[in-house]
C-alpha cells in the first residue's frame, strides 16, 4: 500500500533550547511543475533540509528527480509553489545570488565542463562572481585538493577519465563555496575504484546535499536521510536504513536492493 | 523601441527574408552563388568520403555555435556568425560549403531568410565571410604569426572585417532593391561595427583554443605560427590599409548609393534639415515596375549596379590583401619560395 | 534566434493530399510562388490576393491549420522595420508628416503602397515556405533536391548536418545551462567581470564544441566504413512523377506565371 509519510524524521538533532533556530538551507513549499507540453512532473513537494544535512533522492526514471534538482538553483522555476534557499525564495531578482550558494553538478560531466583546462573550469565560477585573482587561485587549489585532483590544473577536461571528470565537475562548484550541493547521479558510469573514491569524497564534504541516485549502496553509506520520489510526489521521507531494509517497499518503487 | 532592440531585430541575423530583394538582384546573386559553390564542390573533391561527414557535422556545429552568446549591454548579447572561423579552421572552400549548408538549413527548416533571397544570403554569410576572413587572416598571420598575440590578433581582425563585408553586401542588395541608402547603410554598418567586435573576440578565442589543443587538425594555421615559417616583415602602410578597409569600403559604397537608390542625392538629402523626404520629382524618377537606377531603364540597370558594387567590394578586399603580400615580398630580404625544404613545418 | 530542441521540428504530421505529393512538385511550386510574388509590382493587390488565395487553399488542403501557418509567418515581421523607410523615401503625393528629431518626415502614398507591398509579399512568401516545411520531411526534400540535380556532395553534407543538428544544438544548450548555473553574483558586487572575458569564455566554448564535433565526425566516418561505405553515396532512384503530379505542376505553374505577367502588363 502506498503510505505517504508526511512527517520527516529528524535527521539532525534539534537545536538546544534557547539557541536561535537557523532557517533550513533548503525548503520546498508545495512545489508543482508541469513541462511546456503539459505533462505534470512534480505534484506538490514539501520538504526542508537543514544546513549540513545530506539526503539521497531516489525513485524510478521519470519520477521527476532531475526536474526537482533543476529547481534548486533556479534553472527551472514554477509559479506554483516555492523554493527557498536559506529562507530566500528564488525569483528573477535573487537567482544570481542563489547560484553562489547552490552548486549544481550534472550527471554528464561534459555538460559541466566547457573550458580548455581544468583550472579554467574550476576558476570560472569565482571569477564570474568577482573574486579577486589571488583568492581565485587559492579557491581552485582548495577545491581540486578536496576532490583529489590536485596537480591536474593544466590538463584538458577532454583527456581525463570519466571518474576524474566527475570529480573536476564537483570541484567547479566547490570553488564557489556553496552551502548546498545538488548532484545528479554522481556515481553513474563509474568503475568500482572511482565509485569508492566518490563515496569517500561525498562523506567528507561538509555541505548540505541533495543527491539523486540509483546507487542504493551509496545511499546507505553516505546519506542518513532518503526521499523517495514516485510519480512526481514524495512517497517517503525519512531515515535511510529502515527504508532500505524493507524489500517490499523497494520493489514497489522500482528500486534496487543495496 | 530602443536602439538595442531595434538592432537585434534588424540584423542579429543577416538573413534577408523574401519580399525585400527585387527579382533581378536576387537572381544575380543566385548566379554568383551557384557558380562559386560549383567551384567549391569541385575543389573539395567530389565524393571525398572523409570530408563529407566532417563538413556535415561542422555545419551542425556552426549552427549550434551561433547559439552560444554572451551578454553585452542590457538585453543585447553578442554571438557568432562563424564564416571567418570555419574558413580559417578548414580552408576557404570547405568553409564556404559548410556555411552554405548552414544558411540553407536555416532557410529551409526555419524560414530564417527567404528562398528567393537564399542565393544572396549564402553569398553574404557563407562565401564572402569565408573568403574575406581567409584573405585577411592569412595575410596577417604571415606578418605576425610569430608573435604571441599573432593568432588572436589575426583572428579578431579577420572576423571583424568579414562581418563588416557581409553587412555591406546585405545593405547593397537591399538598396539595389529600392530601400533607402541613407538609412540602410549607416544603421547596418553601425550595428555591425559592434556585432563584429563580438565575432572577432569569439573567433580569436576559439582559434587560440583549437590551435593549443589539437594543432594537428589545423596544420594550415599552425604553419604560420611556427618559428621556421617564412615571415613577412611588418609593413605599417599595409596594416593601416587593413585596419581601414572596413571603413574604406563603407565610404565607397555610401558614395555609390546615389547611383543605386531612387533618391540620387542621398547624402546631401541627409545633410538637409527637411528630409530627404519632401520632394517633387519629375517623371524620370517615378516608380517603374522594378526598382531601377534613374537614367537607365529596366532590370539591366540593377544588375549593372550590382556587378559594379560587387567588383568594388571584392576588388578592394582582394587588392589590399595582394598589396600586403606584394609590398612585403619586395621589401623582404628573405624571400625563399614556399616549397623549399626546411622552409616550413607541418603538412 | 532562440530554439529549444523541441521547437526545432517544424513538420506537422497529417494525412493530406499535400503531404502525399512528391517533394519535387512541392519544392518547385513553392519556389514558383515566391518568384511570382517577387515579380508583382508594388500595389498589384489583385495579383497579391490571387496568390494568397492559392497559398491558403493549399494550406487548407494540407490540414496543417491555417492559423498555425499565419502565426508562424510573423517571424519575418521584425525585418519589416527595415522597409519602413520606404514610406518616407519613395517619391509621390505627400500624405502626412512625422516630426522626428530635427527632421520632418513626409509619408507619401507611393511610399505606403511600397511598404505595404513588401510586408505583405514577405509574409505570404514565408507562408509558402512554411507550408513546404510543414508537409515535407526533410529527407524527402533532400531526395527532391538530388533529383533536381543538386550535386550529391551537397546533398550528403545537408543530410549529415540535419542528422546532427539536434545533437549539437542540445550540446550547445547544455553548455549554456552549465555556464548559467555557475554565473553567480555576490551581494554588492556585479558579476560577469568584463566584456572581453565573457567573449573569451564563449570563444572557448565554441572551440570545445568544435573539437567535440570534429572528433564525433571521425567516429561517424569509422562507423560508416564499418557498415560498408566505400566512398559512393547512393540513394534509391526516384520514381517518375505521375501524370496528376505533372499536371498539377504545369497548371499551377502556368497560373502563377499568368498572374505575374498580368500584374506587370496591366
Amino acid at each position: 500500500m502506498l503510505e505517504l509519510d508526511a512527517s520527516p524524521a529528524p535527521a539532525v538533532a534539534p537545536p538546544p533550547p534557547g539557541a536561535a533556530v537557523a532557517p533550513p538551507i533548503l525548503e520546498l513549499r508545495n512545489l508543482c511543475y508541469s513541462y511546456p507540453d503539459g505533462t505534470v512532473a512534480l505534484r506538490g513537494l514539501t520538504l526542508q533540509l537543514a544546513p549540513g544535512e545530506k539526503l539521497a533522492l531516489v525513485g524510478p526514471n521519470g519520477a521527476g528527480k532531475s526536474t526537482l534538482l533543476l529547481h534548486l538553483n533556479g534553472v527551472l522555476r514554477s509559479p506554483n509553489g516555492a523554493v527557498l534557499i536559506d529562507g530566500v525564495p528564488i525569483d528573477d531578482a535573487t537567482v544570481r545570488r542563489v547560484r553562489a550558494r547552490v552548486g549544481m553538478v550534472f550527471q554528464d560531466p561534459d555538460d559541466q565542463l566547457f573550458s580548455p583546462s581544468v583550472f579554467d573550469d574550476v576558476a570560472f565560477g569565482p571569477l564570474h562572481m568577482g573574486v579577486d585573482e589571488a583568492e581565485v587561485r587559492a579557491r581552485v587549489a582548495r577545491a581540486l585538493d578536496q576532490v583529489g585532483m590536485a596537480g591536474f590544473e593544466r590538463r584538458m577536461p577532454h583527456h581525463i577519465s570519466l571518474g576524474q571528470r566527475k570529480r573536476v565537475a564537483i570541484a567547479t562548484v566547490l570553488s564557489m563555496d556553496p552551502e548546498l550541493l545538488a548532484l545528479d547521479e554522481p556515481s553513474a558510469g563509474l568503475d568500482p575504484r572511482a565509485r569508492r573514491s566518490l563515496v569517500g569524497l561525498l562523506r567528507t564534504l561538509p555541505q548540505a546535499m541533495v543527491v539523486s541516485t540509483h546507487d542504493m549502496r551509496m545511499a546507505a553509506e553516505v546519506f542518513p536521510r532518503i526521499v523517495v520520489l514516485y510519480e512526481g510526489q514524495i512517497a517517503y521521507d525519512g531515515p535511510t536504513a529502515p527504508f532500505l531494509a524493507d524489500e517490499a517497499q523497494l520493489e514497489h518503487y522500482g528500486l534496487e536492493r543495496p | 523601441m530602443g536602439f538595442e532592440s531595434l538592432a537585434q531585430y534588424l540584423l542579429l541575423g543577416l538573413h534577408i527574408p523574401d519580399g525585400f530583394l527585387s527579382v533581378p538582384v536576387a537572381a544575380l546573386w543566385w548566379l554568383l552563388t551557384i557558380a562559386l559553390l560549383a567551384v567549391a564542390v569541385r575543389r573539395v573533391g567530389t565524393l571525398n568520403e572523409h570530408q563529407v561527414p566532417m563538413m556535415g557535422v561542422m555545419a551542425a556545429f556552426i549552427f549550434a555555435a551561433q547559439m552560444l552568446n554572451f551578454p553585452v549591454l542590457g538585453g543585447t548579447s553578442g554571438h557568432l556568425l562563424g564564416g571567418a572561423l570555419v574558413a580559417l579552421l578548414l580552408g576557404p572552400w570547405a568553409g564556404t560549403l559548410v556555411m552554405a549548408c548552414v544558411v540553407a538549413l536555416q532557410a529551409l527548416l526555419f524560414q530564417d531568410g527567404g528562398l528567393l533571397a537564399l542565393g544572396a544570403n549564402i553569398f553574404n554569410m557563407g562565401i564572402a565571410t569565408a573568403f574575406v576572413g581567409t584573405w585577411v587572416g592569412t595575410a596577417l598571420l604571415r606578418m605576425f604569426g610569430g608573435k604571441p598575440w599573432g593568432l588572436v590578433g589575426a583572428g579578431f581582425v579577420a572576423a571583424w572585417i568579414s562581418v563588416m563585408v557581409a553587412a555591406l553586401l546585405t545593405s547593397l542588395q537591399l538598396v539595389l532593391s529600392g530601400l533607402s541608402a541613407a538609412v540602410v547603410f549607416p544603421s547596418m554598418l553601425a550595428v555591425h561595427l559592434f556585432i563584429g567586435i563580438g565575432e572577432g573576440l569569439i573567433t580569436a578565442a576559439a582559434l587560440a583554443f583549437v590551435v593549443s589543443t589539437r594543432p594537428d587538425l589545423v596544420t594550415s594555421l599552425t604553419s604560420y605560427l611556427s618559428p621556421k615559417a617564412v615571415r613577412r616583415p611588418v609593413n605599417r602602410g599595409a596594416l593601416a590599409a587593413i585596419t581601414g578597409v572596413g571603413l574604406a569600403i563603407a565610404v565607397v559604397l555610401a558614395l555609390l548609393s546615389p547611383l543605386a537608390s531612387s533618391s540620387p542625392d542621398g547624402l546631401e538629402r541627409v545633410a538637409e534639415d527637411q528630409g530627404f523626404l519632401e520632394r517633387t520629382q519629375d517623371a524620370a524618377y517615378n516608380l517603374l515596375p522594378d526598382y531601377t537606377i534613374p537614367g537607365i531603364d529596366g532590370p539591366i540597370s540593377t544588375i549593372l549596379a550590382g556587378v559594379v558594387g560587387l567588383l568594388i567590394v571584392f576588388g578592394l578586399a582582394y587588392g589590399i590583401a595582394l598589396l600586403i603580400r606584394g609590398r612585403s615580398a619586395t621589401s623582404s630580404a628573405d624571400s625563399t619560395p614556399r616549397a623549399s625544404p626546411g622552409g616550413r613545418t607541418g603538412a | 534566434m532562440t530554439l529549444s530542441s523541441a521547437g526545432l521540428e517544424r513538420y506537422i504530421d497529417a494525412a493530406s493530399p499535400v503531404h502525399a505529393l512528391d517533394a519535387r512538385v512541392k519544392l518547385l511550386l513553392t519556389c514558383a510562388t515566391v518568384l511570382a510574388l517577387g515579380l508583382l509590382p508594388p500595389g498589384a493587390w489583385v495579383g497579391v490576393l490571387a496568390i494568397a488565395a492559392l497559398i491558403w487553399w493549399a494550406v487548407l488542403q494540407a490540414r496543417v491549420g491555417l492559423g498555425t501557418i499565419l502565426r508562424r509567418a510573423f517571424v519575418a515581421l521584425p525585418f519589416a522595420l527595415a522597409a519602413v523607410t520606404l514610406v518616407f523615401t519613395k517619391p509621390g503625393a505627400p500624405l502626412f508628416e512625422l516630426p522626428l528629431g530635427g527632421l520632418r518626415l513626409t509619408a507619401t502614398d507611393a511610399g505606403l503602397v511600397a511598404f505595404a507591398s513588401v510586408v505583405v509579399k514577405s509574409w505570404l512568401s514565408v507562408q509558402a515556405a512554411l507550408l513546404l516545411t510543414a508537409t515535407t520531411h526533410f529527407t524527402d526534400l533532400l531526395h527532391a533536391l538530388r533529383a533536381l540535380r543538386l550535386p550529391a556532395v551537397l546533398v550528403a553534407i545537408l543530410a549529415f548536418a540535419y542528422r546532427y543538428l539536434f545533437v549539437m544544438v542540445d550540446e550547445a544548450q547544455r553548455m549554456l545551462r552549465a555556464r548559467e548555473c555557475r554565473s553567480a553574483e555576490l551581494p554588492g558586487r556585479p558579476g560577469g567581470r568584463n566584456l572581453g572575458w565573457r567573449a573569451a569564455v564563449v570563444g572557448q566554448m565554441v572551440g570545445t564544441l568544435f573539437l567535440r564535433s570534429y572528433e564525433r565526425s571521425e567516429r561517424i566516418y569509422v562507423a560508416m566504413l564499418s557498415r560498408g561505405f566505400s566512398g559512393e553515396l547512393r540513394a534509391l532512384r526516384s520514381r517518375p512523377l505521375s501524370t496528376t503530379e505533372q499536371g498539377l505542376l504545369l497548371v499551377l505553374g502556368a497560373l502563377l506565371a499568368a498572374i505575374a505577367l498580368l500584374a506587370n502588363v496591366l
